[in-house]
């Protein structure tokens, strides 16, 4: 048995407890709607703790600190308050890429400490710093590429090339290799770590390029996970508890997300990673595109439709985000209201780019939340619904789901829009969807079309129910 | 492994369990800032980023220091923001809107 330790706590620690705490609390009240600020701001005070604790240590290099944080938080809080709502995918991305190569980079820091001391790391610090390293390195580098796709300044479509698993096998194998040197502490260890920390950049990039948008919430998720498991192996680099805590917090909720976005499109998340999805299905359909017989209509049809209707259930899509139409779309709800319409939101699950995408949108349209309802929750409504409004959204509505077993989305679960009486499409071209599958929906006869730019159309809706 | 790395797995694995417990009541309505959250939340590499940042003497680790420094305060004050004013438009009901326990779930 071992003697207990009494050495006194140091306050420091204690600080970092605190911090803990406050973090736990904070995401604790994020449970509703009506705490989360709250919830946020006590997460704030946590950070501010731990960060004077921090300060409070022995620091020598202060205008290099002071600079790097001044920059950091008028970059950060300028571009937080910029960015448009719709963006938020592409935002979430870059902190996250920030935090993840930050993580990379403290490791990277304490080991070359090490070795300018010339000391050999222990086991321990050697083996948590690669590990830190190589997922801060992976999800940095992942984010980035992820941002690029979210901002539409690369392709959003699946990048796939022949060989692209082997190549990817390869470079993780080197990693493995040098993490082995550098832990075996070979006389070149920081020029092993240097490849591992290259060979995971690489990694990064490539692991996310095949990835097609319409699977961005799951690679969003996952990247939130991996800088989470990041700042966790950081906090074993440095033997820091609050780094280990939030890591793992943030760890667990990335994969919970993953989990959850995996579980809404019924695929492996393995699938979602190394599938390449939408290449595939868009080579199979491509060739065969299959003749639609739709039945287009104006803005004023469908005016009349919804305008003396019951219940109308919107159910907003991508397309929403990409036309900015959540303001008209509350217009239009506004309007509806006061003519007695029942007007309900149906949200999937991976409806956008990111989990919970288009509830933001909607909220910042000033939609009540109260009116946004899960896929489970209002799939039994439809059928009493006198029109379903899809605005910009296609897989998650597509029966084929449901019914067609040679669908590729088959097992997806859905929204039930088809049994709504009368379903309306806003579309901007009979062109196929983001992962090109065919959607029998268009073709049922409950189903008009209203093609063009989903804002105009839906600024069009408003204008003929005004006149009407 | 030494017995101090195995104290620190086991708060690590503790947190997880108290991670996901604490997660899987979030709503999916309030999952884009939950993310965002947790993105403010990782940002807490900022405490090791001051450690190496604040302690290096050699310039190459002073640069690398400022480097890292920045990307984590970045990521902690924008991600405090931006939760902030993406919470701050989720409201129940708007004014002038329907009737009170309308469309309430």
């Amino acid at each position: 048995m071992t003697t207990p330790d009494t050495t006194p706590a140091n306050w420091i620690d204690v600080a970092y407890l605190v911090t803990g705490v406050l973090f736990i609390l904070g995401l604790r009240y994020l449970s509703s709607p009506k705490t989360a600020r709250l919830g946020n701001r006590i997460s704030a005070v946590g950070m501010l703790i731990a960060v004077v604790a921090t300060l409070s240590q022995g620091i020598v290099n202060w205008w290099v600190l002071g600079a790097a944080l001044v920059a950091g938080a008028a970059i950060g809080i300028v571009s937080a308050q910029r960015v448009k709502m719709t963006a938020m995918p592409q935002m979430v991305a870059i902190f996250n890429g920030a935090g993840g190569g930050a993580a990379a980079l403290v490791a990277a820091g304490e080991l070359l400490k090490v070795y300018n001391a010339g000391t050999a790391p222990t086991y321990d610090v050697s083996f948590t710093s690669v590990l830190s390293a190589v997922i801060g390195a992976v999800s940095f580098a992942g984010s980035i590429i992820a941002f690029l796709k979210l901002q539409e300044v690369m392709t959003g479509r699946p990048i796939t090339y022949p060989g692209q698993q082997i190549v990817n096998a390869v470079i993780l194998l080197a990693i493995l290799v040098c993490w082995g040197l550098v832990v075996a502490n070979s006389p070149n260890a920081l020029e092993y770590f240097w490849i591992a920390l290259g060979c995971s950049f690489a990694l990064g990039i490539l692991f996310v390029l095949p990835i097609g948008g319409a699977d961005m919430p799951v690679v969003i998720s996952l990247l939130n996970s991996f800088t989470g498991l990041a700042a966790a192996s950081t906090g074993f680099v440095l033997g820091n508890n609050v780094l280990i805590i939030s890591g793992a917090l943030v760890g667990a909720s990335g994969t919970l997300l993953t989990v959850l976005m995996g579980k809404a499109m019924n695929r492996s998340v393995t699938n979602v990673l190394f599938g390449a999805f939408g290449a595939v299905t868009a080579s199979a359909g491509g060739g065969a595109a299959k003749q639609h017989n739709v039945r287009s209509v104006t803005a004023d049809d469908v005016a009349a439709m919804v305008a003396y209707a019951n219940e109308v259930i919107v159910v907003p899509g991508y397309g929403m985000a990409v036309a900015q139409a959540q303001h008209s779309i509350r217009e239009l709800a506004d309007q509806l209201e006061k003519r007695g319409v029942d007007v309900k939101y149906a949200i999937h699950p991976v409806a956008g780019r990111m989990p919970g995408h288009m509830n933001v949108l909607l909220a910042e349209a000033n939609v009540p939340y109260t009116s946004l309802y899960d896929m489970d929750d209002i799939n039994g409504e439809f059928e009493r619904a006198d029109v379903a409004l899809v605005v910009g959204a296609n897989d998650v509505t597509n029966p084929a789901a449901r019914e067609d077993k040679t669908s590729p989305i088959y097992g997806m679960p859905i929204l039930n829009v088809d049994k709504a009486h009368n379903i309306v499409v806003l579309k901007r071209s009979m062109n196929s969807g983001f992962a090109g599958i065919d959607n029998p929906l268009f073709d049922d006869p409950k189903t008009v079309m209203l093609f063009g730019d989903a804002k105009k159309s839906i600024d069009g809706v408003v204008a003929g129910v005004k006149a009407l | 492994m030494s017995a101090h790395l195995l104290t620190e797995l086991t708060i690590f694995i503790l947190a997880v369990f108290v991670g996901l417990e604490v997660i899987s009541k979030v709503p999916t309505t309030l999952h884009t800032p939950l993310m965002s959250a947790t993105n403010a939340i990782h940002g807490i590499v900022l405490v090791g980023a001051i450690l190496v940042a604040g302690t290096a003497d050699a310039p190459f680790n002073a640069i690398v220091g400022f480097l890292l420094v920045l990307l984590a305060s970045l990521n902690v004050f924008g991600g405090y923001t931006v939760t902030e004013r993406m919470l701050q438009m989720f409201r129940p009901k708007a004014p002038a809107a329907k009737a009170p326990g309308d469309g309430a779930r």
